[in-house]
């Protein structure tokens, strides 16, 4: 029960070819997901890479990937040092048809260390991400709370935060 | 949309995903012996009925564990909205205001 974790669900009105490219295209996520690139080539042990400005700030490694289904990667934070010393977190997307003409999209974000500052740091930013996905995805606009401006304040203030609680 | 609405316009429930916020992933049976604990007086049918709503607006996600249903806080239908009437244009200027608004608040 105190165990750290989030769990989001969003439900989509896309397929699911769609969504998982959404998911796994570089050049599609930057324009939800506050200009981050992830990158990889998906096969599992392989390495993920999270790009903004075109510099790599965190990186993991593909779990598990069963093709417009199920979709986990190890996650470490590295933009800051706080960060970094803490061990990877891990990240879970799920697809599942809904029978009608949404896709149910099931996020969940776990193994966090206890009392992470990891974890502390991205609370708020999941749900932006998933609106803005989802608003992309049906409407062709992303949000603009999720732009690279956007994610450059928050890198800060999560820094900032980190770097209150370390002190 | 409508039953995201019908969902957050009543008090109990509003409390509950106050409680989630504060702890997130409980079982029914955490709820219900927090809220005692509370001295809240929500009886457990209740606190089911109220979980069904709110998962049914998908403002709570479940999760089984075992014979457990894990109850997690899910504010994604609610960003849907901001960023439906707000989000374009305003945003900027109502963050401001919400921090001027907390700073206010804190120095009392």
């Amino acid at each position: 029960m105190s165990e750290l974790k989030f769990v989001y669900v969003t439900y989509i009105a896309t397929t699911p070819e769609k969504l998982w490219q959404a998911l796994t295209d570089g050049a599609f996520t930057r324009r939800y997901w506050f200009g981050t690139a992830v990158e990889s080539d998906w096969t599992p042990g392989s390495r993920v890479t999270f790009r903004s400005d075109g510099e790599a700030h965190d990186t993991g490694e593909v779990l598990d990937c069963v093709p417009y289904r199920r979709l986990s990667y190890s996650w470490q934070v590295e933009f800051h040092e706080v960060f970094r010393r803490e061990r990877p977190s891990r990240v879970t997307f799920e697809l599942e048809p809904t029978g009608g003409a949404e896709v149910k999209l099931t996020v969940t974000h776990d193994e966090f260390e206890p009392g992470s500052k990891v974890h502390a740091a991205v609370s708020n930013g999941w749900p932006m991400i998933l609106s803005s996905l989802k608003s992309l995805l049906e409407t062709g606009h992303a949000s603009t709370l999720t732009s690279p401006e956007q994610a450059r304040g928050a890198r800060e203030r999560a820094i900032a935060l980190a770097e209150s609680n370390a002190a | 949309m409508d039953d995201v609405f019908r969902a957050l316009a009543d008090a109990s429930r509003r409390e509950l995903l106050d409680r989630l916020y504060a702890h997130n992933g409980q079982t029914l049976n955490e709820l219900c012996a927090r809220l005692a604990a509370s001295g809240a007086s929500m009886t457990r049918q209740a606190v089911s009925k109220h979980l069904a709503i709110l998962e049914g607006a998908n403002l709570v996600a479940t999760v089984r564990r075992g014979r457990e249903k894990l109850h997690y806080l899910n504010p994604v239908p609610i960003h849907d909205i901001a960023e439906r009437w707000i989000g374009k244009y305003e945003r900027h200027r109502l963050s401001a205001l919400a921090e001027l608004k907390r700073g206010l608040e804190a120095k009392k």
